[in-house]
């Protein structure tokens, strides 16, 4: 079924391996995709939300099918219980179902020549005169080898691929979310057309609680802390007693339970070796302040790939080659979320009041600034409160 | 001195294999969530991390 040699071989199929793998195959390199669960996409260790302009700066033309419901917009709610309403009055985003998308993702990867197949783990890599080679692998029970100019390794927040390589990208247990999440069905929802969020230590110390609505009675209930612990309760323990003290909430069912890691920053320097290239979750490329990483994986996918192509055609896969793309990501994406990491670390560093404050002095479009990370306007804001002062000091 | 896993709460999640310092934890299609005590040293950010209190770490206790 799968060739003993490939240009390139692509560890994980999620939305970073497939846009990496895809490019790859566009341009002309001989690619293989390995996943090792039984089916790409699932089971899905995510709220599924991908904001409308994510979609439009990836070009992609997602099928209906993939997307459970259009967003318009948000409802923030500060610990005080004080609520904030982001009305953007069209769509503005998509909660999907990541069982399809991921599963379209890999297809037009297919569809562009890259040869995917599930159930396939990867055991070890290949490596030759300090140069990855290629990687040993598992079929049911068959084990095999592949021969390879470039691994990629797009497997995801346990990744293993570049460990193996010897590339540390242990990430510090403070950049690490805990996630848990149940998809449920038979609730009450405010608006099932807006992402809604809960601020406060009480029931997510450094983190927050999401429901990202699937349909008018049902959404991803779910919620991230911060991963370091030392809460005294567990992330699903959190989840539940906050499920108790929402009657809307409580009276529905479980259909899913999702729960993993979520990396919050903590970016690499260098996400390259000889012949080796590190994508996605497995990279940390996720943005630090709402732990979105479907964008991230897709844009350092699609620049990895065009990366190992021309390092392919010259030849020369070295890690000083491939370094073009720590060059190019830190260029467009990185540079942005290590500022955005940095405002993540005020943010959990502030109390109960400080958010309660912060929401009092903002309205709705500050908070989408915010989210994107202009911390300049933001304190520009925060100075004109004088007992917002201090936090304004922080962000600068 | 153990490191244990409780598999009735485990989901398989593979958030921690993530965090382990050492790389010594392994999740598999067909084992479930594995630790190779040659490479472990009991740090706990695991039994940390855990969104559902699934692992235990016991350090020896002298």
């Amino acid at each position: 079924m799968l060739d003993s040699e490939y240009d390139v071989v692509v560890v994980g199929a999620g939305p970073g391996g497939s846009a990496t793998a895809k490019r790859c195959a566009e341009l002309g390199l001989k690619t293989v995709m390995l996943e090792k669960r039984l089916s790409v996409g699932s089971e899905k260790r995510c709220g599924e939300g991908l904001s409308a302009d994510a979609v439009e700066k990836l070009g992609q033309k997602i099928p209906r099918y993939c997307i459970m419901q259009d967003i318009n917009g948000a409802l923030v709610y500060a610990p005080s219980g004080k609520k904030i309403t982001i009305d953007f009055g069209k769509t503005a985003g998509y909660i999907l179902e990541r069982k399809q998308y991921d599963k379209w993702l890999a297809e037009e990867a297919a569809r562009a020549g890259v040869k995917v197949q599930a159930k396939t783990s990867v055991t070890g890599i290949r490596k030759e005169n300090d140069f990855v080679k290629g990687v040993d692998a598992e079929f049911e029970s068959e084990k095999f080898s592949i021969n390879s100019k470039v691994v990629v390794a797009a497997d995801g927040v346990e990744s293993k691929v570049a460990r193996w390589a010897g590339l540390n990208t242990t990430n510090k247990l403070v950049n690490i979310d805990s996630g848990f999440q149940y998809e449920m069905v038979d609730i009450e929802i405010e608006d099932p057309h807006k992402i809604i969020l809960y601020f406060g230590n009480k029931y997510s110390p450094r983190g927050y609680l999401w429901i990202f609505p699937k349909g008018e009675d049902k959404a991803n209930v779910g919620i991230g802390i911060g991963g370091a612990g030392g809460y005294g309760k567990t992330a699903r323990q959190f989840l539940e007693e906050w499920i108790g003290t929402m009657p809307g909430l409580k009276k529905g069912s479980i259909t899913e339970v999702n729960a993993g890691g979520i990396p919050v920053g903590g970016f690499l320097d260098n996400m390259v070796m000889n012949g080796l290239v590190i994508v996605g979750d497995a990279a940390h490329q996720v943005n630090p302040i709402h732990g979105g990483g479907m964008k991230e994986a897709a844009i350092a996918g699609k620049i990895a790939g065009e990366v190992i192509a021309e390092g392919i055609k010259a030849g020369d896969v070295s890690q000083k080659k491939l370094s073009k793309y720590n060059d190019l990501w830190w260029k467009e994406r990185g540079n942005h979320l290590a500022k955005v990491q940095k405002l993540r670390e005020v943010v959990e560093k502030m109390s109960d009041d400080d958010f309660n404050m912060l929401v009092d002095a903002l309205s709705g479009e500050d908070l989408v600034d915010f989210t994107h990370g202009s911390i300049g306007k933001l304190a520009k804001i925060l100075m004109k409160k004088p007992k917002l002062a201090l936090l304004a000091r922080h962000l600068l | 001195m153990s490191w244990s896993i409780n598999r009735e709460k485990c989901i398989t999640c593979g958030g921690c294999v993530g965090t382990c310092p050492l790389a010594a934890l392994e999740l598999s299609n067909n084992h479930g969530l594995e630790c190779d005590a040659k490479l472990c040293n009991l740090c706990g950010i695991c039994e940390r991390f855990c969104p559902v209190g699934a692992i235990r770490v016991e350090k020896e206790k002298k």
